[in-house]
Formats: C-alpha cells, structure tokens, sequence
C-alpha cells in the first residue's frame, strides 16, 4: 500500500504539534475521568446506545458547541494573521488549510448539528408524538454526522487538511493540484456526514407527516415544526445532489475518473455547478429552522399568536422553492451569458420579497405585545437589524452585473457572515436559552446571558463590518496578507478587535452553563416562560416518554389555551396507559466507527483496507435486517409516579423573567 | 413493526439486477464499443430514463399509495427537481462562455 509514514502525522509546526498535545492530553484527560468516576457503563446505556430524540438532540447540541469552538478557533488565527500587514503568524498554506476547514466545520458540523439538534429535541414534543418516526434511524444519523466529522477534525493533524476552500472547487481540488491527502477528507467525510442528515430530513418529513397528535393538522403545526419539515424536505431534494458530486469527485481523485479534471476532457465547472445546486439550498436548510425558532421566541415572549401565519407558511414555501432556482449567482462571473445571469438575478431578488414579508410579520408580532426582555427575546430583537444588513447586501450581490465588483472580496465573506451568524448562530444562542429548561430542568442565567449577549453582538458587529468597506476597497478574500500600501491596516486591526470581543462573548456562554449546571435552581416548572406550545405541557426536564397522555389540539397555540380554558392540564389516573418504548441499541455507534474507519482507510487511499472495514457495513445492514426487537413497555404505575413527581409540585420557583 | 412479511422480495430482486444490467451496460456502451459520441449519448440517456422507471416503480413504492394527492404532490415535486437539476444544468453550462 505503500505507506509514506513520514507524511502521516503532521510535522514541524508548533502550532500544530501543540494542538496535538492538547488532543492526546485532553483524550486522556476525559478517559482518565471517565474511568475515575465509574461512568462508562452510564455513558454507554444512557447515552451512546440511546434512541430518545431528546438525548440524540442533545449529543447534536455538545458536538455543535465543540465545533464552534474548533471553528471559532480557527476564525480567531485568521484575524490573527491579518490583524497587521505582511503579519508571518501563518504562511499561506496553512492559511488555506484554515479558511477551509473554518468554512466546512462551521456550516457543516457546527451549524447543522445544532439545528438538527434542537429540531431532535423540540419538534416531536411540539407535535405532540412520543418520539420521532424512526428513532434508531435517528440515531444513525447522529453516530453517521459525527463519524463524519470526526474524521474531518483529524485532519490537521494526521495526513494534512484540506485547502481548497469549502468550496473545493476543481481544477484546484484535483489531485493534479492538490496532490495530497488533504482533499480526499473533504470527499469523503463529508459523504459520511451527508448521509447521515439526508436520514435525518427523511425522519423529519415522516414524523412531522404521519405522527403529529390529534387535531393537529398542517395548518395548526407550530412555526418550528412548519420549517423544520419544510427544511427536512429542501435536504430530501438536495444532498442527494452533494452525495453525487461527491462521489463523483472521489473517483476523480482516488480512481483518476475526469468527471471534473480538465486534462481528460472533464468539465471543472460542473463542480461549481453542482456544488451550488446543493449548496445554496443548503443555507436554507439552515436559516428556516432558524426563522421557526424566531418565530417561537418572539410570539411566547411578546404574550401574541404569531401575526400572520398563513402568510408565514407561504413564505416558507416560496422560498423552498426559489432556493431551488438561485444557485448560479454565486458563479455569475463564470461567464455563462447575459441569458443566465439576468435570469438568476431575478429569481435571486426574487428571496428578498417572501423574506421580507416575515420580518414584517415578526415586527407586527411585537406590536401592543406586551414584551418580555428575556436572553431568547434579545437575541431575535438583535436578529432582525443584523440580518437585514446581511439581506440587502444579499441583493446587492445579487445583480448578476454588480457582483463582477464584489465577486471575491471580502464584501461577500462580511455578507454571508452578516446572514449566517444572526441567522443561524443567534437563532441557536436563542433556542438554548430559550429550550435549555425543557431539555436540562433549569435555566441558564440571566444576568451573565446579557454579558454574553452584548459582547457577541457587539463583537460580531465591528468584526465584520469593517469587513464590507474592505471588500468595496478591493480586499480579496483567502488572501493571507496584504501590503502596507493598500491602506488597508485599519480596518483590518478592527475587525480583529471585532473577533477578540466576539470570542469573550463565547466564553461568557460557556461560563454560564457551567454556572448554571453548578447553581441554577432546578425546582422549575414545566412552563417556565408561560409559553404557548405543546413541548412546555410536559414534565422540563422531559420524561422519556414525552407525554403520559397524548395531548389533543384544535387550534394554534394549543397550550396557552389549555391554561387558559384550563382544561387539559392535569391527568386522571384512569388516563394513564401502558406506553411502547423502542429499545436501545448499540448498532447506529457502531455504523457511525466503521464508516469512519473505513472512510479514514480511503482517505490515505489504502484500499485494501477500507474494503475490510466496509465489510462491517454490509454486516451491520444485515444485521439490522435480522433485528425484530419489538421494545418493551413502561408500566402503568412507574408512569403515575413519574407524574406525580412534577405535576403539583409546590413552590416552584417562577421568577426567571426579572 | 408488528407485520413482517415472509413473502420473497420478488420485485426488488428483478429491480436490483435490472439496475445492475443497466449500469453496466452503460457503461460497457460508453467505454467498449465503437459507436460515434452522439449514438453512445443517445443510448445511455434511453438507459438512464429506464433506469429511473426501475427505480421509482420497484422499489419506491409508486404503485402502493392508497393516497392519490400525496403521490401527485410527489411526482410533481420529482419532476420539478429533475427538471432544475438536469435541465438547469445543461443549460447553464452551455451557454454563453463557460463552454470555450
Ligand atoms: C466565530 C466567528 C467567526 C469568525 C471570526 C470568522 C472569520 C472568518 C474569516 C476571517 C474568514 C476568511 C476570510 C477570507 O477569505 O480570508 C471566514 C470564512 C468563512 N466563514 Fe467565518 N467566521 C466566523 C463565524 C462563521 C460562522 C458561524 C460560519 C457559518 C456557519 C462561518 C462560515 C464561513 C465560511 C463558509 C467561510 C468561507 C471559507 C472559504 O473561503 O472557503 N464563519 N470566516
Ligand atoms: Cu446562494
């Protein structure tokens, strides 16, 4: 196989051999502690075999955070290198590698395990359903995205990153020019990862389709539960299209197919273009869900029903399907013709219209509501500024003529930034806040949650805003430096500032959940908000079997009028049933260890190798088939007692909201 | 969970080996005969279509839905993203510059 062991471990940068201190250091730290407190068994029955949504939503939530904190890390070394002119903090090459692997872990591991994550753990509750529609599917998909991104994370320091962009765009991602193993992590563990959500938005589809609860009909579903079924369908449509692509690019480089390499007569553009058909999509897989939650947040907080609903839901709609018909503009420059780009810089305009009919609908919800300033609340109040600065400098880019100007510059990486970070980030940052009770029995506090309020967005604001003056200059992006003489020193020193309070408003989050594990009060209600869903008419932290009587709906914001009629809001004992529960099973980890075994042995193009991992596949598969574990059953009287424990508690504490 | 069936997958059986006939058959057309570009282009284009019929009918359950507006909803969905992806496709990276 011809193993150049010299080129497998990374050499000869201190940084990197620090960082691989730290991982040896930090795996043997959490080894040490694990068999220090006797959990391994508690890890492996409670949590690594588990198929409740809620615990697979939270495993989604703590990979996320690690992933910001690794991606995070990595945007903190570039505004490192470019916080002065002709800085020799990193070379080029590694500069590369960062841009890359930043780009790839924030949206692929950061961004959509989070969303994924807290769909888990909320959009079963809303819709009243005991679990999702396939829960050890569910936790395939968890074990597939985190073997997935395992195997990316390994990368810098074992056989070298990627550093083609997350974009890997070809001629360059060809091995012709990135003769390495560095690309081949992007090919494949992104397949990995990418299987694992495509099972994911299938799950969604169905358990939001067939299990929603009594009453509950489309039109009455909770705005979460509205985007998170209509991104679980865009992933239907389109990771079929990056699984393609990456097939396609994995015979190119590890087969010498030319589906994309120049040389053999392949067509290098047609990455671009399928890279897009997923690609553009894909940010709306990530800012509906992101949208739902605002939608949640701002009608619990503002005391109204979401205004304009029906207008809501249309909007979704319409930009699930335009998504579909936008992604050329991020290669207007191609040159495909005035035919092309006028065509797609209209439908690109077109996204600002649905988009902008919501954001009215959000501001007309806090009309004459009467407003709760919570850590949540703040985050969407933050959202709606933040990202209209991102939106209209979306069609500014737009216009397929203006872009031949910006194409490139950093005016585009402030862009995405100003959509992706109010958008997605401050969604999430607001959903823990506001979701963290109904998923750990406590809330996070308020007080440091202001701290880490105000440095992010504050960060977040003079980071990339010096970003769009620096880009109209004429600053390129992945560029790893630049020269006295471009004046552009300034704004470069701010945005760096920018990042430095960004990554305090970071730390502020981290203390406080570990401020809040340590002190919050756990004596908490199962409503602490007084909100309006169906997830807060049950047990915080959730029993495992969600609800002990499914509840029935005739309307939307089902649970406020249960307070209000009160009615439905206790449980006669003659209610209670015998419910079915699925087993555990340890099958989805070990899917998730040989796919990422198998994917490490193709990366290093040991094909031998990974033939005899992937036999653990088909075994795994055949094993599964064989499987007729029919679960088991909770007892009518641990369910009562269970019950009893929560409901009528007294004295419970309701004063989160000062 | 409750029912499994002891019937033998007749149908996906013939649908997996159909599938596999036809994959090779393209690609030994593309790769071993010597029939001019636009002969291969037209076979294995005939075989993809057919190939995607296979698929649809035997193994996603196209003939089974007892809900006829769920499946019409489907359909039309299909075929609005293969339209986009296929369509789309050729069209912008044939035109204009891309192509020189
Ligand atoms: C935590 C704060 C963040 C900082 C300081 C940061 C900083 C940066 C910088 C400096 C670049 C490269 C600019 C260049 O082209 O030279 C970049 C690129 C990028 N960032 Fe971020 N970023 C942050 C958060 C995020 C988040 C949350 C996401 C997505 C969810 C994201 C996605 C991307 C992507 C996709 C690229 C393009 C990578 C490429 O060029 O291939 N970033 N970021
Ligand atoms: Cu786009």
């Amino acid at each position: 196989m011809g193993i150049k062991w010299n080129e497998f471990f990374i050499t000869g940068d201190p940084l990197i051999l620090g960082s691989q201190i730290a991982i040896v250091l930090t795996m043997v730290g959490i080894v040490a502690g694990v068999t220090y407190l006797k959990k391994w068994k508690w890890l492996w029955s409670e949590w690594i075999t588990t198929v409740d949504h809620k615990r697979i939503g939270i495993m989604y939530i703590i990979s996320g955070v690690l992933m910001f904190f690794r991606g995070g890390m990595d945007g903190l070394l570039m505004k490192a290198q470019t916080s002065r002119p002709e800085m020799e903090f990193l070379d080029a090459q590694h500069y590369n590698e960062i841009f890359t692997t930043h780009g790839v872990i924030m949206i692929l591991f950061m961004a959509m395990p989070m969303l994924i994550g807290i769909m888990n753990v909320v959009v079963p509750l809303q819709i009243g359903a005991r679990d999702v529609a396939f829960p050890q599917l569910n936790a395939l998909s968890f074990w597939l995205f985190f073997g997935g991104a395992m195997l990316f994370n390994i990368s810098f320091v074992i056989g070298g990153s990627p550093d083609a962009g997350w974009t890997s765009y070809f001629p360059l991602a060809g091995k012709e020019f990135s003769p390495g193993i560095g690309n081949n992590y992007y090919a494949v563990a992104l397949q990995i990862a990418g299987i694992g959500t495509l099972l994911s938005g299938i799950n969604f589809v169905v358990t939001i389709l067939k299990m929603r609860t009594k009453g509950m009909t489309l039109m009455k579903m909770p705005m979460f539960t509205w985007t998170s079924f209509i991104a679980s369908v865009i992933i239907i449509a389109a990771f079929p299209i990056f699984t393609v692509a990456l097939a396609l690019m994995t015979f190119d480089r590890l087969y010498g197919a030319h589906f994309f390499t120049l040389s053999g007569g392949g067509l290098d553009m047609l990455w671009a273009n399928l890279f897009w058909l997923w690609g553009h999509p894909e940010v709306y897989i990530l800012v509906l869900p992101a949208f739902g939650i605002y939608s949640e947040i701002i009608s619990t907080f503002s005391r109204k029903t979401l205004f304009g609903y029906k207008s809501m839901v249309l909007s979704i709609l319409i930009i699930a399907f335009l998504s579909m018909v936008v992604w050329v503009h991020h290669f207007y420059t191609m040159g495909s013709g005035p035919a092309v780009n006028s065509i797609f810089s209209i439908t690109t305009m077109a996204i600002a219209v649905p988009t902008g009919i919501k954001i009215f609908n959000w501001l007309f919800t806090m009309r004459k509501g009467r407003i709760k300033m919570t850590n949540a609340m703040l985050w969407s109040l933050a959202f709606v500024p933040c990202f209209i600065i991102g939106g209209v400098t979306g069609v500014m880019l737009g216009m397929g003529a203006a872009d031949y100007q910006y194409h490139n510059t950093l005016f585009l990486v402030a862009h995405f930034h100003y959509t992706i970070i109010p958008g997605v980030v401050f969604a999430v940052f607001a959903a823990l806040y506001y979701w963290w009770p109904k998923m750990f029995g406590f809330t996070l506090n308020e007080k440091i949650g202001r701290w880490h309020f105000w440095l992010f967005v504050i960060g977040f604001n003079a980071t990339f805003m010096p970003m769009f003056f620096l880009g109209l200059d004429g600053a390129v992006r992945r560029s790893y430096t630049y020269s006295v003489e471009s004046g552009f020193a300034p704004l470069f020193l701010v945005s760096a500032i920018g990042s430095v309070i960004l990554a305090l408003g970071f730390f502020a989050f981290c203390y406080n959940i570990y401020w809040s594990i340590r002190h919050a009060d756990r004596n908490i209600t199962g409503d602490p908000w007084n909100a309006r869903t169906l997830e807060w008419a049950t047990a915080s932290p959730v029993q495992p079997y969600n609800f002990a009587k499914l509840p029935e709906v005739d309307g939307l914001d089902p649970f406020w009028k249960m307070k209000k009629n009160n009615e439905g809001l206790t449980i006669k004992d003659s209610d209670i049933e015998e419910i079915h529960m699925p087993s555990n099973s340890g099958l989805p980890f070990f899917m998730g260890v040989v796919f990422g075994v198998a994917g490490f042995f193709l990366v290093f193009e040991w094909h031998i190798a990974a033939a005899i991992a992937a036999i653990g596949i088909i075994a795994g598969l055949i094993y599964r088939s064989f499987d007729y574990d029919e679960g088991y059953h909770i007892p009518v009287d641990e369910i009562k007692e269970t019950e009893s424990k929560w409901r009528n508690v007294e004295g419970e504490v309701h004063n989160y909201v000062k | 969970m409750e029912k499994h069936t002891n019937r033998f997958p007749i149908s996906h059986v013939l649908g997996f080996i159909f599938s596999l006939i036809l994959t090779f058959g393209a690609a030994f057309i593309a790769l071993k005969t010597n029939l001019s570009f636009k002969v291969i282009m037209w076979i294995i284009g005939t075989l993809a279509v057919l190939q995607a019929g296979i698929q649809l009918f035997m193994f996603m359950h196209l003939r089974e839905g007892e809900d006829g507006k769920t499946n019409v909803i489907n359909i039309i969905y299909g075929v609005f993203m293969t339209v986009v992806i296929v369509v789309g496709s050729i069209w912008v990276m044939s035109a204009g510059h891309a192509t020189h």
